[in-house]
């Protein structure tokens, strides 16, 4: 136990001890987005009864931080260490493939936490907020974060370069994020790309969430459960047997 | 006696070049062994198959009789591996760095150790310094200790001693030998020939992945380095003679290889016959730099 514990505590660290680039950006970044979008079109945009799109953004925006912050740990902790070389340090120990696994995932996890609760915390003053389902809204959180952490993990081991990642990052999840129904619902949107957008795995977790506040979603807050519990079912299998195998980190 | 490592036919290959050919070798318990070659040899790619950093294609290793593939967990806490890169984290100080090397090896409270390793190597000042504020010779002990706090009863570097200065290197030979009188089996590689000649009471050589020489430092200067004779006499020939083979000359200044010391009165003798008289005179013992030439020009 103590090998996992040290690794998980090695990666907060890692985290919490730039907490200015890693919690804090992240938090004035949300708001800005709040800032300038509900401004833009909250007297324009009407998507529930009763609920002003300011306050329709924030749980998008709080799961939007917690999926790119949960990605950005893992996959930056890795390649970091890849680039510079000291991953040799957790290569060398008895670390086994589970515990590394299960460390970073945690962390990563640990930050998209606190950085979504850290948004939450910032931008609920701005709208007026109803939270209808909290054990759904954690849930969401958790396991979104979790999926990210994983396929962070499996983005660090595959990029050798800085730029490599930075591609997955641009091409890959950022669209997933941003058209998974951050800024709108599905239903607002022409019938391919709403049955389009049924394929983006990013857009259960979202609309998941949405529901933990709201009590109304796109999808049955039920079905996008088993959705994301099948998708990093789907990753952490992927993950292990990469790690397992040693891929582009034992030679 | 069970080797503390033993290398069976380890081969590995990087496309089309093979880094290791077939290398068998048995380090036994208690050794200060010495892993030298030229640049590219494939020390490096060796101690990493042996940490488990890569995979052999073929062969087996065993640390302590732990198969490092089989029982990874076990072979790994047996060893402790200087890697020869300048690798740290950026992000911990020096103490961080190895509580958390600690922690990895699944040791939770290592203080009192870790005190008197970073007294060993000369460290306490530092010890709460980030990494990245550390000169090259701080961070290369930090590499050091970081292999030691699991107390392995093998441990294995990798230049240890390359860009460091003389007086660290002095401290990292006593601190090795200390080691070894504590019975820590020790595996170095070095361009120093006279370090290895120093420190280690066994040698191996690789060539191209081969393993080209094995034997005790003492048997591998006998066996292939004579004595060599420096001498600077009055004329500018030396009498013909069977028992002098002169290996250079610089105008008046002969070097000649002895095969032992009884050729030496042989030429005494002649010289004298000659009635040659000598100015300079200088006896070298067998170095390990010669035997190392030799054998990589053989091969
Ligand atoms: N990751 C790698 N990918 C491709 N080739 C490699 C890799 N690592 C080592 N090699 C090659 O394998 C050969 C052996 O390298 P190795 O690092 O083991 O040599 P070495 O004996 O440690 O040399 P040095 O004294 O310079 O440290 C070299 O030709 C090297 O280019
Ligand atoms: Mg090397």
């Amino acid at each position: 136990m103590t090998i996992f514990l040290t690794l998980l505590h090695k990666e907060f660290l890692r985290f919490w001890k730039v907490a200015f680039q890693t919690v804090a950006a992240p938090i004035l970044t949300s708001i800005l987005y709040l800032v300038i979008f509900s401004n833009a079109l909250d007297s324009r945009v009407v998507i529930y009864e009763n609920v002003s799109y300011g306050a329709f953004l924030v749980p998008g925006l709080v799961m939007m931080s917690v999926l790119q912050n949960a990605f950005a740990n893992s996959s930056s902790s890795i390649i970091q260490s890849k680039v510079t070389g000291n991953i040799v340090f957790m290569l060398l120990p008895p670390i086994s493939y589970i515990e590394f696994f299960g460390a970073y995932v945690l962390a990563s996890v640990a930050r998209g936490l606190t950085v979504g609760s850290g948004v939450f915390l910032a931008t609920v003053w701005f709208v007026d907020l109803q939270i209808s389902a909290p054990l759904w809204a954690v849930a969401f959180a958790i396991l979104g974060s979790a999926n990210l952490g994983a396929l962070g993990l499996i983005a660090g081991i595959w990029a050798e370069k800085f730029d490599q990642l930075a591609a997955f990052q641009n091409f890959v999840i950022l669209p997933l994020t941003f058209l998974s129904g951050v800024f709108y619902s599905l239903k607002s949107l022409p019938p391919v790309w709403q049955t389009l957008s049924h394929f983006n795995p990013f857009f259960y977790v979202i609309d998941g969430f949405r529901f933990g506040f709201f009590g109304a979603s796109d999808a049955a807050p039920a079905v996008s459960l088993a959705v994301v519990g099948t998708s990093f079912v789907v990753l952490s299998a992927a993950t292990l047997l990469l790690l397992k195998s040693g891929y582009k980190l034992r030679h | 006696m069970q080797p503390a490592i033993r290398i069976n036919e380890v081969r590995k290959c990087y496309g089309t070049l093979q880094a290791l050919d077939g290398v068998c070798l048995e380090i036994m318990p208690g050794e200060i062994f010495g892993l030298l070659g030229p640049n590219g040899a494939g020390k490096t790619t060796l101690i990493s198959v042996v940490a488990g950093l890569a995979r052999a294609d073929s062969g087996s290793i065993e640390v302590m009789g732990a198969d490092v593939i089989v029982e990874y967990r076990r072979a790994r806490r047996m060893l402790g591996v200087v890697p020869q890169e300048l690798v740290f984290d950026p992000f911990f100080s020096v103490r961080e760095t190895l509580e958390i090397q600690s922690g990895y090896f699944g040791i939770r409270k290592n203080g009192a150790w870790i005190d008197e390793i970073l007294h060993n190597l000369d460290l306490t000042s530092k010890a709460d310094d980030n990494m990245r504020s550390l000169s090259g010779g701080m961070k290369r002990r930090v590499l050091v200790a970081q292999a030691m706090v699991h107390k392995p009863p093998v441990i294995v570097l990798d230049e240890p001693t390359a860009g460091v200065d003389v007086e660290l290197r002095q401290s990292l030979w006593k601190f090795m030998r200390s080691l070894n009188r504590e019975g820590h089996t020790i595996v170095l590689t070095t361009h120093y020939l006279e370090e290895a000649e120093l420190l280690c009471n066994r040698i191996g050589m690789l060539k191209a992945g081969k393993v080209v020489a094995l034997d005790s430092t003492k048997n591998l200067l006998e066996n292939f380095s004579g004595l060599y004779l420096k001498l600077r006499v009055d004329c500018t020939e030396l009498p013909a003679d069977e028992s002098f083979h002169v290996v250079s000359r610089d105008v008046d200044l002969f070097t000649l290889r002895l095969e032992d010391f009884q050729q030496l009165e042989r030429v005494l003798a002649g010289l004298r016959r000659a009635g040659v008289a000598i100015r300079e005179f200088e006896l070298q013992p067998p170095d390990l730099e010669e035997v190392f030439v030799r054998i990589m020009n053989r091969h």
